[in-house]
């Protein structure tokens, strides 16, 4: 009963978010929504017992993550008006009765098939799923190591290219 | 009462669809961005919620990596936005031309 009614709420939430983050003209108030996107998926990562991703999600996402986004809005600055005139019309047309295809196809073939989201699901969840620090770790450190290494190796190569790209303006201008 | 794993795909089905639009309809490259992460994340939700409809925890590792390489990827995407917008005032995706054919 709880995960339901947590369910509906952080649900309505999370799309509420998304649509602000594509619907506001203001980047800050997309960067908002994101922001309350993030924390309902949060909520929802702990009702199905993540609760190690949850938190990392909080720190990461929502602390350093859209802190750098609401930094460079700062940077470039919210005043633009951002340009709505069409310049693919014909594209654009093309490309929304693509996607009206597959999303009915999609709905047709989950309705009238027999169609499982997740095949090989199990309907009695246990507690051998429960995401705590241990449980993540044990096969992120065993299992996932060498994937482990070379995010470790991806972060440093991403922050050394960061670094790399804003001294190389400077020295341009 | 235990939410059915098809709720939790629909969700982020939905939530998916509507990064993927904004990332068609938006112009401003920090918009576009943030579609991304609404992506991510929509597919995050559906790592987690297969991973307790099957009961493996490598579902919640996945997302794990998914989080370090989405952290990079904004550390080196805003960077670039920074840089272009240094030289062009201007943070619409239209006017970058200068690659066309």
């Amino acid at each position: 009963m709880v995960e339901g009614i947590l369910f509906v709420v952080m649900g309505i939430s999370a799309l509420a978010g998304a649509v602000t983050v594509v619907v506001a003209r203001n980047p800050i108030y997309s960067a908002m929504g994101l922001l309350g996107t993030l924390f309902s998926v949060a909520v929802l990562y702990v009702v199905q017992l993540a609760h190690l991703v949850a938190a990392v999600q909080i720190i990461v996402y929502a602390g350093a993550v859209m802190t750098l986004f609401l930094f460079v809005i700062m940077m470039v600055g919210v005043d633009k008006e951002e340009t709505r005139k069409e310049e693919l019309p014909l594209q654009r047309v093309m490309v929304g009765a693509l996607a009206a295809v597959v999303i009915v196809a999609a709905g047709v073939i989950t309705v009238v098939g027999d169609f499982d989201w997740v095949p090989a699901a199990t309907t009695i969840t246990g507690d051998s799923i429960n995401g705590t620090v241990q449980a993540i770790a044990e096969p992120l450190f065993t299992d996932w190591v060498l994937a482990f290494e070379a995010t470790a190796l991806l972060l440093t190569i991403a922050a050394a290219g960061a670094i790399v790209l804003a001294q190389f303006k400077r020295q341009r201008s | 009462m235990i939410v059915p794993v098809d709720w939790y795909m629909a969700l982020a089905a939905a939530l998916f669809l509507i990064g993927a639009l904004g990332m068609l309809l938006r112009r401003n490259a920090l918009v576009m961005f943030m579609c991304i992460e609404l992506m991510l994340n929509a597919v995050n939700l559906t790592l987690i919620s297969a991973g307790r409809a099957m009961n493996d925890i490598n579902g919640q590792v996945a997302v794990f990596f998914i989080l370090v390489v989405a952290a990079a990827e904004v550390v080196v995407g805003l960077a670039i936005i920074v840089a272009i917008f240094r030289r062009r005032t201007s943070a619409s995706v239209d006017e970058l031309s200068e690659l066309r054919g």
